[in-house]
């Protein structure tokens, strides 16, 4: 009798431990930066959910991209577009976060793939947002999650000058609702494959 | 064991407890306008012009009220042309006597309103000018017109996205993004002439453009380098000077009135902060915004006392801060202020259940007058006041 208490007070004690973790979670992983972009020593491993401040609410291990600013080309213009080709491998962010999740890193690994077997064509990775940031602070954070999506495509081999980046902010949702449901589809960064001009 | 288990369970529910008080985050209270409006009583004065010397009068901080409550009486007529006089109650005195004649009844009665508000000392607003995004899903064009929403004209016929436009100072000319050229990338426009030219047009997105008081060199915030980071550049033209360097996001950059700084929003340890930078480059500082949580879209007045921006909690509130920093005022729900030439009038977007609607604030009375919406656009954002 005793040990089944304990077992359910084990269990209640790691479902609210998970929940912590689940709605509120600064990760080991998550590096900070200082101004000049270099990872502050110790930022890491010492993140507790005690002091976290971001609104983080990935519960799988979230991966923050160690970019340090990835130089853009002159990008394509006028390269045709192909919107359909990648069109399975929308990758989707948590709310105000510009961090790939890890579930999402399989499209990452089926567009760098994709690129790798189309060597001639280039990509460009469209970033959006649901409406319920501000305009221009949105159009940023689309562009970041663009750019997030861009570093991890060159950690996969991809070469940079291959990946353009653009952001729509909350310009062009791809459901116009208001529901959480909605929001999570518009928290995107789509990929569209440009083709050389013939 | 039970005492470790408990002392678990009790440190979770603990930091469940921290966890959401750190989520919660607090909606400040709604603020009535500190200052009282300034009484005023009309007589003869009916119509459209009354409708429209109320409106111009009222979004300035005044009121209306009988002649024994008023402080000013106005007396006119507007039978054709409108002419109307201005007397002090207390010391019987004409503040301004005119007729006027010419354009419309509405530009005269602005004109009035002017005479009137330019007598108490004080700026007029009634023959500026507005620009704005105008919406009709999937698109947007850029619209200028008269500031409370008349006159409206349609600037850009791209049939594409328009953000953010903002004028340049004492011109007829706007700087916006544009993605005519599929490509986020910023453009000026000078409306006298019609032409356009490419600002910039770099890798990445090209966002938030934000003229300096004097012309010649534009804020923006640009993703060329890999980051979303502030730059300033001539207008015209050459290489953009990086300002921040930082992974987390920059956004919204406005400028001193002396030119002397931009401000822009920002993140400090992962909150969101405003900053202001000095445009040949150095560390920015940050601009406190107490009692005031996620303080974005700067505007700073021309008479350099105050910082406008939005606070974003569940929603979105216009603030005032002192531009040195220190104690925000929340106002009233909104979002994108940018101020009048006479440093009280703010115009903002609001959301309504079809898109967003533009009002006009008089700061310190807290007093809001939605502003005219445009046919043909179900949603008016991201108004730019001409100054």
């Amino acid at each position: 009798m005793k040990v089944i208490k304990f077992t359910n007070l084990l269990a209640l004690a790691i479902a609210m431990s998970l929940s912590v973790v689940g709605c509120k979670t600064q990760h080991p992983n998550v590096i900070k930066f200082d101004d000049q972009g270099r990872p502050i020593a110790g930022s890491g491993a010492d993140q507790t959910a005690g002091n976290a401040g971001k609104l983080d609410t990935d519960s799988s291990g979230i991966n923050k991209s160690d970019t340090t600013g990835i130089a853009m080309g002159n990008g394509h213009p006028g390269w045709p577009e192909d919107r359909e080709a990648l069109k399975a491998d929308t990758i989707h962010f948590e709310y105000d976060s510009a961090v790939v999740k890890p579930g999402e890193h399989s499209k990452v690994t089926a567009v760098a793939d994709y690129l790798k077997s189309n060597s001639s064509n280039a990509v460009k990775v469209e970033g959006h947002c649901d409406e319920r940031g501000t305009d221009e602070y949105n159009r940023s954070l689309g562009e970041r999650r663009a750019q997030a999506i861009r570093t991890e495509l060159v950690k996969a081999g991809v070469d940079a000058g291959r990946v353009d980046t653009v952001s729509f902010g909350r310009d062009r949702p791809v459901d116009t609702g208001h529901s959480e449901a909605a929001h999570r589809k518009n928290r995107r960064g789509e990929f569209v494959v440009l083709t050389p001009p013939k | 064991m039970k005492h470790v288990l408990l002392t678990y369970f009790t440190s979770c529910l603990l930091t469940t407890t921290v966890a959401l008080a750190q989520e919660e985050i607090p909606i400040p209270k709604f603020i009535e306008g500190q200052a009282k409006p300034i009484w005023l009583n009309v007589t003869g004065i009916n119509g459209e012009a009354l409708q429209v010397l109320q409106f111009d009068l009222y979004v300035q901080g005044f009121n209306f009220t009988n002649a024994d409550g008023a402080q000013y009486l106005i007396s006119g007529s507007a039978n054709g042309n409108f002419q109307a006089r201005a007397t002090d109650k207390y010391n019987k005195s004409t503040i301004v006597a005119h007729a006027y004649s010419g354009e419309t009844l509405r530009r005269q009665v602005h004109q009035f309103a002017d005479d009137f508000v330019s007598a108490l000392q004080r700026k007029p607003i009634c023959r500026t000018k507005i620009a704005f995004k105008g919406e009709s899903r999937p698109n947007s064009e850029v619209f200028i017109a008269d500031f409370d929403g008349q006159n409206a004209k349609r600037v850009t016929q791209d049939g594409s996205i328009v953000a953010a436009p903002e004028w340049v100072p004492g011109r007829m000319a706007l700087y916006y993004t544009s993605y005519k050229l599929n490509h986020a990338d910023i453009l000026y426009h000078d409306l006298s002439s019609g032409d356009r030219k490419m600002f910039a047009r770099f890798g990445g997105s090209n966002m938030s453009p934000a003229p300096s008081p004097d012309g010649t060199k534009v804020a923006m915030i640009l993703s060329k380098d890999g980051w979303t980071d502030l730059y300033v550049q001539s207008a015209g033209g050459g290489t953009p000077t990086r300002l921040t360097k930082s992974p987390q996001d920059e956004s919204s950059p406005c400028w001193s009135p002396d030119g002397q700084w931009i401000c822009y929003a920002s993140k400090d340890a992962e909150h969101r902060v405003l900053k202001k930078i000095s445009p040949s480059g150095g560390q920015g500082q940050r601009i406190s915004t107490s009692g005031v949580p996620n303080p974005t879209e700067p505007d700073w007045s021309p008479d350099n006392k105050w910082i406008a921006f939005t606070s974003q909690t569940r929603t979105f509130q216009i603030c005032v801060v002192p531009a040195s920093g220190g104690e925000a005022r929340v106002i009233c729900e909104g979002e994108d202020p940018s101020w009048a030439p006479n440093s009280r009038t703010l115009i903002f977007a609001h959301r309504t259940e079809n898109g967003y609607t533009l009002s006009l604030l008089d700061v310190p009375t807290g007093q809001v007058k939605d502003v005219s919406r445009i046919s043909g656009s179900n949603s008016q954002s991201q108004p730019s006041w001409a100054r």
